[in-house]
């Protein structure tokens, strides 16, 4: 029994060993890229802030662009058309309740990360940094998150409170880093 | 032993194993020849004469350079939610009822585009991996063919398919519009693992955020660990390049995982401390709990089966004997069981699994059974070897949920549905969906 335990020992040794070889043995055809030529493509906005942009915009600033380029599919004021609205929603008690941003949303850097990188649907990504800040503080003004007056930036858009943030459940913890 | 007393023998075979004409799962395996016979009762029509047939008579048509199917199977097709491509999400549903077997037809994957399929030049597509690592790396299409690859089976399936079972009435349509936004495929490509490794992660790394080339750019976040263990950059689909629809030239698949999360057309991959709490994240597939609580990050696609044959639109020809035949699969690995019931869940009989059972891929269960032309109720229940077994509808709604309305069947009221189906037989026999 010893023996073989010792030769099962030697066979563990012998394949991590291989396991080194192979890892050492990967192609390693990745052509490094730098920062600078990943910019055009690095919009990824996280809950802390992280790839917010420089730039910033008002309520007013974006009524404007709302009405230009938004209100055909959201309607008017964000009240909904052809495609959701952007305004109001009761408090979700069940499945049937409409999720809106501000009922469901948990985090405002999540509107800026997607107006950015989906809106408008037929012209995604011809948004200037600053019309999305603007957008994003019309949006949640019209929906009483922020004051009308209130600047979205870098630094101040993570700090917007989502009524919802805490109305959630992780389905799997374990699983959940 | 003489024919007759073989015959009986196989006939006694036949004997119900569980309520409502069920029968063993080898009961056509054992019986052989002289049970078929005993069973179809099938002859030639009297005086009937074999005589050949046109297409017998004369050379056919030159062979294709890439093969079509016969024109008697046009009818076989996915059904679109938006055929003229409105400014919205766009859903195409696998036929199940009209296919068979555990690998879904390319052309017929089921494939849900949010703003259209893009048109992607392989020469100029890039997957970029960065954020937490040493060394940021792209890759091309022709880069990644030199990587050591993998082949895997397994099913993808939209954390929505099934969704209009959530109705509080059962809505009266097919297989394909209840369940057919789940198909399975044979996918080939590079371990995610290898270029994560190469491009060094940073011990401070939990997440990778995904992100796709197409025009709404849609971005999930997948944990590390996820990731680095089945993880794949497919570039091949059941032995051939893509489907535009299914992330031409390359998607990331993560087997198991909710279909949302398997990036198509992946393009940046970014290794992050946090999850990025992207739209279909923080919003989408975050199922409305009893109250008003909502699940995050459901991530696993849970045991299921349904039966594909008889199912609404298949008819059964009178009463004797059917095969009942469905698929069943699980996101946490294999199949272990699947049980069949023709009374509405009283009584159960095991039906045979089609080798080999791959873990998070379609298995494909049958079951002969005698319909003797009176009701029925047919359901499956699947279980998987993590031990998780498949909920009735009643176990589901209590802990989920359901509509008092009754929606749309494009309609997606919440996800993740993976309860027990249940198939009425009438006594025409027709099938008609149904809680039971």
């Amino acid at each position: 029994m010893c023996t073989h335990k010792r030769l099962g020992l030697a066979l563990v040794i012998v394949l991590v060993l291989c396991a080194r070889v192979v890892f050492a043995q990967a192609p390693n055809l990745g052509k490094p890229i730098s920062p600078s030529e990943i910019a055009g493509w690095d919009i990824n906005i996280l809950p802390d802030g992280s790839g917010l942009p420089p730039g910033s915009g008002t309520p007013a600033e974006g009524a404007r662009v709302y009405a230009a380029k938004c209100a055909v599919c959201h309607g008017a004021e964000g009240k909904g058309g052809a495609s959701a609205r952007l305004i109001g929603g009761e408090p979700i008690k069940n499945m049937e309740t409409d999720k809106t941003i501000a009922n469901f949303w948990p985090y405002a850097t999540t509107l800026f990360d997607y107006i950015r990188r989906a809106m408008p649907w037929r012209q995604p990504r011809s948004l200037t940094n600053e019309e999305v800040y603007a957008l994003t503080a019309y949006i949640l003004s019209l929906n009483k998150l922020i004051e009308d007056n209130g600047t979205m930036n870098a630094q101040t858009l993570p700090k917007v409170r989502m009524p919802n943030r805490d109305g959630f459940i992780l389905r799997f913890p374990d699983r959940t880093p | 032993m003489t024919p007759g007393d073989r015959a009986k023998r196989a006939l006694k075979n036949l004997e119900a194993v569980a309520g409502n004409g069920l029968l063993h799962r080898r009961a056509l395996l054992r019986g052989g020849a002289t049970l078929a016979g005993a069973m179809t009762g099938y002859t030639l029509a009297s005086g009937q004469q074999l005589s050949e047939d046109p297409w017998s008579l004369a050379p056919g048509v030159t062979v294709p350079d890439y093969g079509t199917r016969s024109k008697y199977e046009k009818n076989v097709v996915r059904t679109l939610s938006n055929p003229k491509g409105e400014p919205r999400t766009q859903h195409a549903r696998t036929p199940h009822h009209l296919l068979n077997g555990t690998i879904t037809p390319n052309s017929l994957h089921f494939v849900i585009s949010h703003a259209g399929d893009p048109d992607i030049d392989p020469d100029k597509h890039r997957l970029v991996i960065h954020g937490l690592v040493k060394q940021p790396l792209e890759f091309s299409l022709d880069t990644l063919e030199r990587y050591p690859m993998v082949t895997r089976m397994a099913f993808l399936e939209c954390g929505g398919n099934s969704a209009p079972l959530f109705s509080g009435e059962p809505i009266q349509a097919t297989v394909q519009a209840l369940h057919g936004l789940v198909s399975c495929s044979e996918w080939t490509g590079v371990p995610l693992s290898i270029l994560l490794d190469e491009a060094g992660i940073d011990p401070k790394a939990k997440w990778l955020v995904a992100e796709g080339g197409d025009p709404p750019h849609v971005s999930r976040s997948v944990p590390l660990a996820k990731a680095t263990d089945d993880a794949m950059i497919a570039l091949y689909q059941n032995g051939e390049r893509l489907m535009p629809g299914n992330g031409y030239p390359m998607r990331l698949l993560l087997p198991g995982w909710e279909g949302n999360m398997n990036t198509k057309w992946v393009r940046r991959i970014q290794v992050t401390d946090q999850p990025g709490m992207t739209f279909y994240e923080a919003r989408t597939y975050a199922p409305v709990l009893p109250g008003g609580k909502a699940y995050r990050f459901y991530f696993i696609q849970e045991v299921k089966s349904f039966i594909t044959h008889p199912s609404p639109g298949l008819a059964l020809k009178g009463p004797g004997f059917y095969e009942i035949s469905g698929v069943a699969y699980s996101g946490a690995g294999r199949i272990a069981k699947v049980m069949v019931s023709a009374d509405g869940g009283k009584n159960w009989a095991q039906a045979a699994l089609q080798q080999p059972v791959l873990s998070k891929a379609f298995t494909r269960f049958r079951l002969p059974w005698r319909w003797d032309g009176g009701p029925a109720t047919l359901q499956s229940k699947a279980w998987d070897e993590a031990g998780y077994e498949q909920p009735t509808r009643a176990q589901l709604v209590a802990a989920r949920g359901e509509t008092t309305k009754v929606p749309s069947v494009n309609g997606f009221p919440s996800q993740h549905y993976n309860a027990i189906t249940s198939w009425s037989i009438e006594r025409g026999g027709e099938v008609r969906n149904v809680y039971a």
